[in-house]
């Protein structure tokens, strides 16, 4: 098997080309930074909530590779609109998948285009790149939660 | 093909077993010989005949087999002294790596001799292990740290450097070459710079030595690193040269065995040199491995392994420089620089690049090169990179060129976003 039919397979290049999601928000609740020190990705997150813990807005500027992008964009249009405790347990399935080696994680419908960055795993050096607005997207919601508590 | 008549490329090849690797159902081309070289049988096979015929701790048995690893580890030095045209023996320090000889320096000379005030000169194209120890040394001594200018093709600014490098100037740490431009750096040039203000110059050959006839006298340098993983020799032995002056006034690095003439409860003597900087037992295997590699490119001739370096530079940055939305970072003349070139296709990240590559059996490198704070300047992430040695041919340029294709094709080549 070949990237050229799997990695690169055709969900996650239409993402890479066209990020979903991608810009930022001017009054965010929490915007952080992400870095993969080692290969230079590097990507802005923009987190939004509702007073009683929606994520009403998601954005993303993102400087990184095909998966890096494509993960992060899949990754928003999973989390808008849920609630803070989902978007936890879909970040909490997704590592699953990633780290496990041989996972049995099942996306329900809507979300079954994230099972498409399942072939990375075959890449260990780039699984990283797949997580890393995951790890992210944890951190704003902390961040977030944070501001809100005050 | 051959870039001389008794350069023979397909007669090398033979020599290095790992060239018949197959990925993925193809052919490897090695294209990552700046990060490390592979090795001919005769390198890995001195390996195995040490351990099978003489393995034994050095300097301290007076056994046959001690004996044997002491002379056959030690002859190594005169090797090396001979191969870098260093006046003196005992001025030739095995470490493990080129860091780790940089780091040596910065200890034991720079904790002596850099005081609060001084300045350090680097270039921007150095790799990681030139900066982050000078960076350290200045941070805990108050020195300052100062850059020299780039042109634009990568090369340094000299006449700026003539007032970079002043009477504050304690150190100048130079690459020999630049294992992201390629450029080849006017080291004599920096030297004599810094001796006029009476500073010392440390030399990073780590890409330079495999690649360039180095005299280290012609040089005018007082330090000289390098590793012999990039240059046909296994990975854990680096070389530190230094002016035998210099390394006599320095105190050692590490302690414990080896580096010792005398120890009381109270105090201990050091070991003269080059052993006051050997602490522990050294690593014999691979020392006397890389001793086989220095003799292999003795044998080719480093003005031949230059000349056929410089034809498949000239020829990958030409058919390179055929590609739409390419960027290609260094000088463009292949005189002017090594067999590295960096470069970068608009719209294609270059790991997705090195990745697709690898799947056509085509290993280059992609990244940041250990040279983060130079993309900044670039304002890239990363590049990708392809670096050639004495064992590359043109037909692998062509399948570089064929598999970049096939990756634009892959990522549906769009224009930068």
């Amino acid at each position: 098997m070949s990237l050229a039919d799997d990695l690169y397979r055709e969900t996650i290049l239409d993402h890479y080309h066209n990020p979903r999601n991608n810009g930022s928000i001017d009054n965010a609740s929490a915007t952080v930074e992400g870095v993969n020190p080692l290969c230079g990705d590097e990507l802005t997150l923009y987190l939004k909530l509702t007073p009683s813990g929606l994520i009403e807005d998601v954005k993303l500027t993102a400087h990184g590779c095909s998966i890096n992008t494509a993960s992060g964009s899949m990754m928003s249009e999973a989390i808008l609109g849920q609630s803070v405790e989902r978007a936890q347990k879909i970040i909490e399935d997704f590592k699953t998948m990633m780290l496990t080696k041989e996972d049995e994680t099942v996306f329900e419908d809507e979300l079954e285009e994230l099972e498409a960055l399942r072939g990375v795993k075959k890449y260990p050096v780039r699984i990283k790149c797949a997580l890393l607005p995951w790890n992210t997207l944890l951190e704003g919601i902390e961040t977030a939660r944070q501001a809100q508590a005050k | 093909m051959s870039s001389s008549i008794d350069f023979d490329v397909e007669k090398i090849r033979k020599d290095f077993p790992i060239l018949d690797r197959v990925i993925e159902g193809k052919r490897l081309v090695y294209l990552d010989s700046a990060a490390t070289s592979q090795k001919p049988s005769q390198v890995i096979k001195a390996i195995t005949n040490y351990y099978e015929q003489y393995n034994a701790n050095v300097h301290r048995g007076i056994h046959t087999l001690s004996e044997e690893a002491t002379a056959a580890y030690e002859a190594v030095r005169e090797t090396v002294r001979e191969f870098i045209d260093a006046r003196e023996t005992c001025e030739i320090i095995f470490t493990r790596n080129t860091t780790e000889a940089i780091n040596l320096v910065a200890y034991s000379w720079g904790k002596q001799n850099v005081l609060p005030g001084d300045e350090i000169v680097l270039s921007p194209m150095e790799h990681h292990s030139n900066l982050v120890p000078w960076q350290q040394l200045a941070a805990e001594r108050e020195a300052k740290l100062v850059y020299l200018d780039l042109t634009e093709d990568g090369q340094i600014n000299m006449e700026t450097a003539a007032q970079l490098i002043g009477p504050k100037t304690r150190l100048v740490a130079i690459t020999q070459m630049s294992n992201v431009f390629g450029t080849i750096n006017p080291v004599k040039e920096l030297a004599q710079l810094a001796h006029k203000n009476n500073a010392v110059i440390l030399v990073d050959g780590a890409q330079g030595i495999p690649h360039l006839k180095t005299s280290v006298a012609d040089l005018e340098c007082d330090f000289y690193a390098f590793s012999l993983h990039k240059m046909l020799g296994p990975t854990g032995v680096g070389i530190l040269w230094g002016k035998k002056a210099l390394l006599e006034a320095m105190p050692p690095f590490m302690f414990g065995g080896d580096m010792i003439s005398s120890v009381h409860r109270d105090k201990t003597r050091f070991n003269e040199l080059p052993w006051k900087f050997e602490a522990g037992t050294p690593n014999v295997a691979d020392v006397i491995a890389s001793g086989v590699a220095v003799d292999y490119l003795k044998n080719i001739g480093m003005d031949k392994v230059r000349a056929h370096e410089i034809e498949i530079t000239r020829y990958a940055m030409q058919k390179l420089s055929e590609i739409k939305d390419i960027v290609i970072y260094g000088p463009l003349d292949a005189t002017k620089r090594g067999g590295v070139v960096s470069f970068n296709i608009n719209g294609l990240h270059p790991h997705d690049l090195g990745q697709i590559l690898s799947d056509n059996g085509v290993a280059i490198r992609a990244g940041h090169h250990c040279c983060q704070p130079l993309m900044k300047d670039l304002k890239v992430m990363g590049t990708a990179r392809a670096s050639f040695y004495i064992y590359n041919t043109l037909e692998e340029v062509d399948m570089l060129l064929a598999a970049l294709k096939e990756a634009e094709k892959v990522m549906g080549h769009v224009a930068c976003r």
